[in-house]
């Protein structure tokens, strides 16, 4: 019966301010879409991390003009530093090669580029690549080497990207979040004053509190999880369309979106919404229903 | 049943008392009025005995229980123990007489199935038999009351407080509702009554308890207005 009783009142309660419950649920699941992209985001920059880290290489290219003894000088640095794992050489005519490979859809371009445009490099892979400045510290100067490319500065671009767009999230996620909760504060504001007659009674019949407290609660909670599954679907259908059709020339260099992860954020993102609407309709009833 | 000990109430920014150094005991079943001028601190004692407020200074015991250092969460229950019934009614009007009090017992965990077999007999003893399913605006003042009486009573508390019943009522109906009050009063529970009316005070011949600006200045056993 009290459970009848407490459902029934919870949706009431969101009827009779229909409006307001709307603007409630829209922008709560618009903050939650952008907390969820964020999370999502942030998941995907580790996995990333990872996966790239693993394969990334220091290229040391080498003068046009370099000599035997030069070339022999630097071998001996890259090898004596124990941050190396591995290191492969690679002529002029390797990097042509390579370089025809990659670019076989254009051959005007291909063609363009001479035997001896390319410079010989090593390329050098670290067991630990954030150590690459140590690294660079011992092969750096030698006569004979033009240029050392770190592929991590390349990436870490990427993922700076990446992270001003997580925390731009974040923080339309933050904004939205208030608005919500001063929204839910309102709603149940209003709901409390609507009941006020029943609450007096109750309270003057020794009802207990939570019985008091808890359709209003709930009522933010029922909110907060419908918007959070609102979040959840504009969340799974904007990665759909954005990654698996609209952009998937970016899906080729991120590494893929698991479903699985997205599935993740339903969860997540019904918990976050209901713990914090439920707390801040609690919070409100303590200055509104003095029990 | 009900102490009171050296109980001073002031409230924030009065600037006396409402309740000055009041020492007051009531035994169980009793029937006591507080009368009083507007403003001398009638109120405050009912406000006090329902834990609505605390008192500044000296202690208040109401069924054994120390009211003063009782834990707020256990308020609720402790209200159980006690009705009220006040000059506005405070029904809901969008329920029946039946809704309004059934509700005082669903609210507080008792089942429909309760509520069903209580309520009609709560009705029946304050004389709204036949009238259960009528909501308050079709019900006179007097009617109101009684709905608010059974209400109050329907949960059999050892206190009833009531604070000035009769305020809103004509003098035939006020008699009929202190006669009813008086009936439950017969049951054994303890009626505590706040009041003005002084033809019910000295109809009534019951204790009388005068406060004038927060001071008890007389407790009579069998008193009248005066």
């Amino acid at each position: 019966m009290r459970v009848k009783y407490i459902l029934n009142e919870v949706l009431v309660g969101l009827w009779r301010n229909v409006t307001m419950t709307i603007a409630m649920i829209i922008t709560m699941s618009v903050s939650l879409t952008m907390l969820g992209a964020s999370v999502l985001l942030y998941m995907q920059v580790d996995q990333m991390k990872e996966y790239y880290y693993g394969n990334i290489e220091v290229s040391i290219f080498l003068t046009d003009d370099v000599t035997e003894p030069q070339k022999l000088a630097i071998d001996e640095a890259i090898d004596s530093s124990s941050l190396v794992i591995s290191k492969t050489y690679e002529s002029k005519e390797d990097a042509l090669k390579r370089f025809q490979k990659l670019w076989a859809d254009t051959p005007d371009f291909v063609n363009a580029v001479g035997s001896n445009s390319l410079p010989e490099s090593y390329r050098v892979k670290l067991s630990n690549p954030e150590k690459y400045a140590e690294f660079a510290k011992a092969v750096e100067g030698k006569p004979g080497i033009r240029q050392i490319i770190d592929q991590r500065e390349l990436l870490d671009k990427v993922f700076k990207v990446f992270n001003s767009i997580q925390v731009m999230a974040l923080v339309v996620a933050g904004f939205m979040a208030v608005a919500a909760l001063l929204l839910v504060g309102n709603t149940i504001q209003v709901a409390a004053y609507s009941k006020r007659r029943e609450v007096a009674v109750m309270k003057l019949v020794g009802a207990s509190n939570w019985f008091i407290q808890s359709p209003f609660v709930l009522e933010a909670v029922v909110a907060g999880l419908i918007g959070s599954i609102l979040g959840f679907v504009a969340l799974f259908v904007s990665k759909i369309i954005v990654l698996d059709t609209k952009l998937q020339a970016l899906a080729t260099i991120l590494t893929p979106i698991p479903n699985g992860n997205v599935w993740l954020m339903l969860p997540l993102l019904a918990g976050v919404a209901s713990l914090f609407s439920a707390v801040t309709a609690w919070v409100t009833l303590r200055f509104y229903l003095k029990v | 049943m009900i102490l009171l000990e050296n109980v001073t109430k002031t409230y924030p920014k009065a600037s006396r008392p409402s309740l000055d150094n009041v020492s007051v005991g009531i035994e169980k079943g009793e029937f006591v009025f507080f009368i009083g001028p507007s403003g001398s601190g009638k109120s405050t004692i009912i406000k006090l005995l329902l834990h609505e407020v605390s008192p500044t200074r000296g202690k208040v015991v109401v069924n054994q229980k120390d009211v003063t250092t009782l834990r707020s969460w256990k308020v609720p229950h402790f209200r159980r123990s006690i009705g009220c019934v006040f000059q506005d009614f405070r029904l809901l009007p969008n329920r029946t007489a039946y809704e309004n009090v059934a509700f005082a017992l669903e609210v507080i965990g008792k089942t429909k199935a309760v509520a069903r077999r209580v309520v009609p007999e709560v009705l029946e003893l304050v004389g709204l038999g036949g009238k259960e399913h009528r909501y308050p605006h079709e019900l006179s003042g007097g009617e109101q009351q009684r709905v608010a009486v059974a209400r109050a009573f329907v949960n059999r508390p050892l206190i009833l407080l009531a604070d000035e019943p009769t305020g809103n009522l004509d003098p035939d109906t006020s008699i009929e509702i202190m006669r009813l009050l008086d009936r439950i009063n017969r049951t054994g529970t303890t009626v505590v009554m706040v009041t003005h009316d002084s033809n019910i005070v000295n109809q009534m011949r019951r204790r009388v308890i005068e406060i004038e600006s927060g001071r008890i200045v007389r407790d009579q056993a069998r008193g009248v207005y005066g």
